[in-house]
């Protein structure tokens, strides 16, 4: 009997600890992606309203050519949780683009100013004309973007990291490496060759309050800027989740301390 | 025992529709063992989590849009405009999360304890079926995002289906409505993913019936005897499970304010592509383990039979371990065996994770691709097999570890648990519930039974 | 001795029926707190609210022309009154004193209102086109509609009958047609909501 018991003991343990090696092993990733400090990581993480206006100025002017938004409205700009532009600034910034509306009575479609109500322009009008322009390759929409590229961040932030890391990881091919045609290479992203040229560099977008834009402040900007983009909800979830947590808290403990008080005559 | 209610308005309505007295029988009359532990509290939690699950999705259905072109925008116009939009699908989509860990603890409870056993083989059989019912329901919810992980694992799933011989393919093109997945498959998604969380309300019902046939199971396995073995259900159980529902609660929360999409996949970000497949395709964790028992087997048809017994055999638990100890807490073989099944439950989700190509290395702590490996060493490809030492470094295909694990799975069903039945040597059973809580000296012992007749009723 | 031991009893009771209270009552807050979410849910959404006011260009209305146009969901009545129209109007008005109070109505009007305050430019007539009884569309955009015995609009599903200011003269409906929140932005563009 003792043996059987050491038998099955030791074989118990063997499924342990093979179930616990193999839940703890992380899949071994090509590239690392850098992983940066945001502003918004954390339980009690906000995104920085400054960072912000930069990043969608980042993407008016350089991303917004060839990337839609189709989910983003020009009223969220001015939500709150995010850049915080005033309903002045929005309506300005929607006013700057043209937008085509219609049918109008005679059946033609025509443009006019844009409205905080209307949806950010795209940059083409369909699918097909968006491949034409980009050697056949479909510049994705960029709504959701940041929450759609995976990576090692557990609380899913690795979506800012993933966007930073490409958009800074233009490097020369090195030698040996094979590059099509048309293609760039990017040290980060999935098989090292990407369609998309890059799109900024150091200087690339003049910010208004002088903030730095070296390639790397720029793409962290933009990146924070399509991590806002992705959740616009995201410093509305944390703060109820605060309270939400709080009230869970004193709920578990009175509940605790009625249970201990009612089972007392048991036990 | 009709009850004598104070107020004359309840006793007018309860003397035409007896709810109070049948409520106040219930909770009060209602005789529960009192060694209960914290492991009774996954049914209700369960329970709490499907009205959880009706009420978020009652009022997601409400902005929600059931079309191919509309469906996706539809769900991130409810997390963007739609007042608390966010808060409602975040609590539905993590809730699905949550009820499945409360029903798999609920199961493994179950199992441990033995509370399939007679007279509860009915029970046991209705809460597989609920099972069944949370997995089709889990499974078309998820499509309806129409995201790239929608669209394909509705591809991957309903495609199985064509493994049947003759009818195989002509069953895929009823359920698809069409010729692939597309906006017919959709939209009776959607209304039947409307409807199988009532059905499993019934059930549940069903359920809930079954078990106040009898009474609950408890720890020791033995029946109630008497009053003294025995506490009122409420307020003893009632506080018990909120106690319990507010440290469920707060695990749940974390999930949904701190890391709502963490449980998800980020590929059901993109909008659904059925001309781009993409690089791999996983189902949510709860499938993995069912997942990793179909890929184990090469050949098609026998893995999706093999995937289907994984759950039939539950079915028929209650014939294949038939040792008159019911609890485990008695059955000390059982127990070791009973926890491998733990683990490996544990190995087989983590192999529907991977692609099954894949190898884990146990000593460096990391699953790497073949390509992966190959680069690190100077190794061909026909090198690598199921296992391999490549440059010193162990490695097990995660396709073979999925096959043992699924051997295990099988045979702890089919194999361990008739044998244990046979020639389990298990510890002697306390006289009642009442002598095994009291402190020592209190506790008469039993024979240990060995083939006897079983604890009836 | 036994005193002591009721009034610890009892102490204990009161201490016990707290934390009852207290429990019970965090329980509801709780779901007060969760029930709230599930009503707000349902209340208009931020898209719906973004096109809570529309802009109409009425540089192309012609005298004695109306458009329709679609606002929150509902035919909006924008009609280019005629000088005879708005005599009309003007003269079934009721009388008023200085704060607004009607003291006279010779007309009889139902709902009276002067002409005066349901315009912002007496040439602009801009109402709600949903009949104030049971939520019809009248008819009178169109030159070729009836118009009722008023010369405003007419209601086809229960015979209400509207003037040329929108107020209701014969039929069942309670109210004037009801005027909405617009102003001019410009002469030719006027903003409604």
């Amino acid at each position: 009997m003792q043996k059987r018991s050491i038998a099955l003991n030791g074989l118990a343990v063997l499924f342990g600890l093979t179930a616990v090696l193999f839940i703890a092993a992380s899949p071994h990733e090509e590239v690392d992606i850098p992983r940066e400090h945001w502003s918004f990581q954390g339980f009690f993480g906000k995104f920085d309203q400054a960072q912000l206006k930069r990043g969608f100025q980042v993407y008016k002017e350089v991303c917004s050519n060839c990337h839609s938004a189709n989910l983003l409205y020009y009223r969220n700009l001015s939500q709150p949780g995010g850049p915080g532009f005033s309903e002045d600034e929005v309506k300005n910034i929607a006013a700057s683009v043209q937008i085509t509306d219609g049918p109008n009575d005679q059946g033609d479609m025509f443009d006019r100013p844009g409205k905080p109500s209307d949806a950010f322009k795209a940059p083409f009008a369909n699918e097909q004309a968006a491949r034409a322009a980009n050697n056949g390759a479909l510049p994705p929409d960029m709504s959701v973007l940041a929450r759609s590229r995976a990576g090692k961040g557990f609380f899913n932030y690795a979506g800012a990291d993933y966007i930073h890391a490409i958009l800074t990881g233009y490097k020369d091919a090195p030698s040996g490496f094979k590059l099509q045609d048309g293609m760039n290479y990017n040290e980060y992203f999935r098989g090292h060759q990407i369609g998309m040229p890059p799109p900024l560099a150091d200087g690339a977008v003049t910010f208004a309050d002088g903030a730095s834009n070296k390639l790397d402040d720029e793409a962290k900007d933009v990146a924070a800027f399509l991590t806002w983009a992705g959740e616009p909800s995201m410093e509305a979830r944390k703060l109820t989740g605060l309270k939400a947590m709080l009230f869970l808290v004193v709920f578990t403990l009175l509940f605790y301390a009625a249970k201990r008080k009612i089972w007392a005559k048991i036990h | 025992m009709a009850a004598v209610f104070k107020n004359p308005v309840i006793r007018w309505i309860d003397h035409r529709l007896p709810v109070f007295s049948y409520l106040q029988h219930e909770a009060n009359d209602y005789p529960t063992p009192k060694n209960l532990s914290y492991w009774w509290n996954f049914g209700s939690i369960a329970g709490f989590m499907l009205m959880v699950m009706i009420a978020t999705g009652i009022f997601l259905a409400m902005q929600y849009t059931p079309h191919v072109d509309h469906a996706f925008n539809s769900v991130e116009r409810i997390m963007r405009d739609v007042n608390y939009g966010w808060l409602l699908r975040y609590i539905h989509m993590n809730g699905a999360s949550m009820f499945f860990i409360a029903v798999y603890i609920h199961i493994f409870r179950g199992i441990y304890y033995g509370s399939f056993k007679p007279p509860r083989e009915l029970l046991w059989i209705i809460g597989v079926v609920i099972l069944l019912l949370m997995m089709a329901t889990a499974f078309m919810g998820y499509v309806l995002p129409w995201g790239q992980m929608s669209f394909w694992g509705a591809t991957v799933i309903t495609n199985l289906f064509s493994a049947f011989p003759w009818v195989g393919p002509k069953i895929v093109t009823l359920l698809w409505g069409g010729f692939a997945v597309d906006n017919p498959t959709l939209n009776r998604f959607f209304s039947l993913h409307y409807l199988l969380p009532f059905v499993i309300l019934g059930a549940v019902v069903m359920h809930v019936i079954a078990l106040h046939r009898f009474g609950s199971n408890n720890p020791t396995g033995i029946d109630m005897k008497g009053q003294q073995d025995s506490i009122p259900f409420h307020p003893y159980y009632t506080v018990k499970d909120l106690y319990g529902l507010g440290v469920f609660m707060l695990f749940y929360a974390f999930w949904v304010f701190y890391a709502p999409v963490a449980l998800g996949d980020p590929d059901n970000f993109v909008p659904a592509n059925p001309l781009q497949t993409p690089p791999e395709i996983v189902p949510e964790w709860y499938f993995l383990p069912f997942y990793a028992i179909l890929r184990s087997i090469p050949n098609k048809l026998v893995g999706v039979i093999a995937m289907f017994s994984s759950i039939l055999v539950l079915f028929v638990l209650p014939w294949l371990d038939r040792s008159p100890v019911r609890s485990g807490a008695f059955r000390p073989a059982f127990k070791r065996f009973f926890w491998m099944l733990v683990f490996d439950c544990a190995i087989l989700m983590f192999c529907g994770k991977y692609p099954p190509t894949n190898y884990w290395m146990p000593f460096d702590l990391t699953v790497m691709s073949p390509d992966d490996i190959i680069a690190g060493t100077k190794l061909v490809v026909d090198d690598l097999g199921s296992i391999t030492f490549a440059n010193g470094h162990f490695g097990i295909q995660i396709i073979f570890l999925g096959q043992l694990a699924a051997i295990y799975y099988f045979a702890f069903f089919i194999v361990i648990l008739p044998l244990l039945s046979i020639f389990e040597r298990t510890l002697p059973l306390p006289l009642s519930i009442s002598k095994a809580v009291l402190p020592q000296g209190g506790g008469g012992l039993q024979q240990p039974a060995a083939a006897k007749a079983m604890e009836k009723a | 001795m036994a005193d002591h031991a009721q009034t610890a009893q009892g102490a204990g009771e009161t201490r016990r029926d707290f934390l009852y209270l207290m429990s019970a009552s965090a329980a509801a807050f709780g779901t007060a707190a969760v029930v709230w979410p599930f009503i707000d849910m349902m209340n208009p959404s931020s898209d719906v609210l973004a096109l809570s006011s529309i802009e109409v260009d009425i540089s192309g209305v012609q005298v004695g022309q109306a458009i329709t146009v679609k606002w929150r969901g509902k035919p909006v009545f924008i009609r280019h009154r005629t000088p005879e129209e708005i005599a009309s109007a003007q003269k079934a008005d009721p009388e008023v004193d200085a704060k607004g109070h009607v003291i006279a109505n010779p007309a009889g009007l139902r709902d009276p209102q002067t002409d005066a305050s349901r315009v912002k430019k007496p040439e602009w007539l801009i109402l709600v086109g949903v009949c104030t009884h049971l939520g019809c569309v009248p008819l009178g955009q169109k030159s070729s509609d009836p118009r009722g015995e008023f010369g405003g609009w007419y209601c086809p599903c229960h015979g209400s009958q509207y003037d040329t200011s929108g107020r209701i003269r014969k039929g069942p409906a309670p109210l004037d047609l009801e005027v909405p929140a617009y102003a001019f932005e410009k002469d030719t563009v006027v903003k409604i909501g």
